[in-house]
């Protein structure tokens, strides 16, 4: 049974109310730094601990902050990323509405070590009742001398507020959070400049993932050095994972980071194996933008050593062979999953959340998504195939934010990987079109 | 001679203009902008579950910005109304996760009980059906989401059933003042 940094006490009664977290050791980061650590010291302490940022990206936590222009009499701000949108992920959402004061605490004591002032949460609209509940969590901080003048008396002040989004899945990228936060469309930013340097209204601005933001109280408490002695190399801590399709027991798991994969499917520990008696057939390991991998090789690297949940593990192999951990949504297929019908439906996800400020990114989830129907539906020529891997080569690296390469990924990995099943469709349309149709194998194409 | 009269011009409630100060204030004084997709949730919770031309200008004025900067944003975002819809609006969650666990079967399970078509309101008025993007809650699929509550596991006919009842006797609430939010658990 590996550590639980996070959610140790997340089924606890009362979690959610400041009196009981405080009471299993709640705010001791912020009485730590606040009282005995410089801002500095506190960003040192992140560094060491070699937390990843948890949103997707596993940029390190610390040096984005060491990032942060500190010009005089300039305000700065740091911006918690809580715009969980993509799909099969589904951890800040729990840990927010169950644990509101541990990111609460974080956001403090980030916040301390970056200089803001005011800090806010960015949710996504459609989690209201959590924006309720973290509100709810923020006015007993408030009212218990954590937040606002001089908090514990250390001259240092601070505000917190939390702000809905309205439903746009690119808001989740930092930039487009920013332009929401600032009242416009989601449309992403050209970068340089960062918004290290230009964010918030154009000031210095820090933007981090719930889950980063979170694991700052216990990196603060027991230091960097200790955190980092949790996992494998540079894949440092703990991570949520998002388990969910076809397993026995989706849900939201800490794990230690260095799990194997196949632990971590079948053991009891964890999802428990795949429903219904089934063979697991493919996994998305880190969220719909990352590559589709067949069973035998998310279970083991191409050259047979066990996958790992890990950073490194999961990539090994590049995008030939091997996926990311990216935001840790881990979606599992059964045998009877219609890989095609799969692509085309994350193909109509990118195309529908497209800003359309890119043509590339425009057009091109457009092209995937009617071209992935047609091959779905039975209409599709075996040129098509070929198509829809010349379109994602076409979108990638074309646009101004990652949802180009988001869109374009899980297209070429499921042709890369699947591509028979693909020829399944072009040839055997009848077939493959009849409701709940399996596709039995090569050998219907020889 | 007839006379004819206007309609009534929109306006909010005191709980919501008190709620919008309460919002703006959270910004830097010459970032009211910022407060804008909070007060449109506020509008289209206030207004029956969708935002009017005549809203969305109530909104602007609340704001001190131009109509044009709350159009823009308001037809953006995708859970801004911008018809009118049925006293509840079904969201039903399409993407891969749900999928993979039936919201396709659950899709056409809703229409049939219901009247409605995915678009479309029934003809008794009480549901909209509408297809949504994943909404974070892909361990407990397939999911519909009714404003503020999540309806998850809906994987029976009984779960389904259960929630239509629940939604049926259901009146949205107006908003509470933030002193009243703040204590209510």
């Amino acid at each position: 049974m590996g550590r639980k940094l996070l959610t140790e006490h997340i089924n606890v009664e009362g979690i959610d109310t400041f009196e009981v977290y405080r009471k299993h050791g709640g705010y001791r980061s912020v009485e730590k730094a606040l009282k005995t650590m410089t801002p500095d010291e506190v960003v040192e302490e992140v560094k060491k601990s070699g937390l990843r940022g948890r949103g997707g990206a596993g940029f390190p936590t610390g040096l984005k902050w060491s990032f942060l222009a500190k010009p005089e009499g300039v305000p700065r701000y740091l911006v918690c990323n809580a715009d969980e949108s993509e799909p099969g992920t589904f951890k800040d959402r729990q840990l927010m509405s169950k644990l509101p004061h541990l990111l609460i605490e974080g956001m403090i004591t980030g916040s301390y070590a970056l200089g803001a002032r005011t800090s806010y949460i960015y949710i996504r609209g459609e989690l209201l009742y959590v924006l309720r509940i973290l509100e709810k969590a923020i006015a007993e901080a408030y009212a218990a001398g954590f937040l606002g003048e001089n908090i514990l008396g250390s001259g240092y002040s601070l505000d917190l507020h939390v702000h809905p989004g309205g439903g746009a899945y690119i808001c989740g990228e930092e930039t487009a959070l920013l332009e929401s936060l600032e009242g416009k469309r989601g449309n992403p930013r050209n970068k340089p400049p960062f918004p290290a340097v230009q964010g918030l209204y154009a000031r210095p601005t820090v933007v981090n993932n719930v889950e980063s933001i979170a694991a700052v109280p216990v990196i603060v408490n027991e230091g960097g050095d200790e955190y980092a002695k949790i996992g494998i190399g540079k894949s440092t801590g703990t991570k949520l994972i998002s388990a969910c399709g076809h397993l026995n027991k989706p849900g939201i798991y800490e794990i230690e980071l260095g799990v194997p994969v196949e632990e971590f499917i079948y053991s009891d520990e964890y999802c428990g194996g795949i429903w219904k008696g089934r063979e697991l057939k493919a996994v998305v390991a880190g969220g719909s933008s990352v590559p589709i991998l067949p069973t035998e090789l998310i279970l083991k690297t191409a050259t047979g050593e066990p996958r790992l949940m890990t950073y490194e593990s999961l990539s090994d192999g590049g995008f030939v062979t091997g996926t990311m951990l990216g935001s840790g949504g881990f979606i599992a297929m059964d045998e009877t999953t219609c890989i095609v019908r799969n692509t085309w439906n994350f193909s109509r996800f990118y195309h529908h959340e497209s800003c359309g400020q890119c043509s590339p990114c425009r057009e091109g989830t457009g092209w995937l998504e009617k071209v992935l129907h047609r091959l779905e539906h039975g209409h599709g020529s075996l040129h098509d195939i070929d198509l829809i891997v010349s379109v994602a080569k076409q979108i990638e690296g074309n646009t101004i934010c990652p949802l180009g390469e988001a869109a374009a990924w899980p297209v070429a990995a499921a042709v890369r990987h699947f591509r028979d099943e693909f020829e399944w469709h072009v040839k055997h349309p009848q077939e493959a079109t009849r409701y709940g149709a399996v596709y039995p194998g090569k050998a219907v194409l020889a | 001679m007839e006379v004819t009269t206007a309609p009534a011009k929109p306006q909010f409630s005191a709980a919501a203009q008190a709620e919008i100060k309460r919002i703006i204030n959270q910004f830097p004084e010459d970032r009211k902008k910022s407060a804008l997709l909070p007060v449109l949730h506020i509008a289209q919770a206030e207004f029956g579950g969708w935002v009017s031309p005549e809203v969305q200008d109530l909104v602007a004025e609340s704001l001190d910005i131009k109509p044009i900067e709350v159009y823009e944003v308001s037809s953006f975002y995708t859970m801004f109304n911008l018809k009118p819809v049925g006293k509840h609006v079904l969201e039903i969650c399409r993407t891969g996760p749900c999928m993979l666990r039936g919201s396709d079967e659950l899709t056409e399970n809703l229409e049939r009980i219901t009247g409605a078509k995915v678009g479309e309101t029934s003809p008794d008025g009480m549901f909209t059906i509408k297809m949504v993007e994943c909404l974070a809650a892909c361990g407990f699929a397939p999911v519909v989401q009714v404003r503020e509550k999540y309806y998850e596991s809906l994987e029976t006919p009984e779960a389904v059933d259960t929630m239509l009842n629940e939604l049926r006797s259901m009146v949205h609430r107006p908003l509470l003042p933030w002193e009243e939010q703040k204590t209510k658990s």
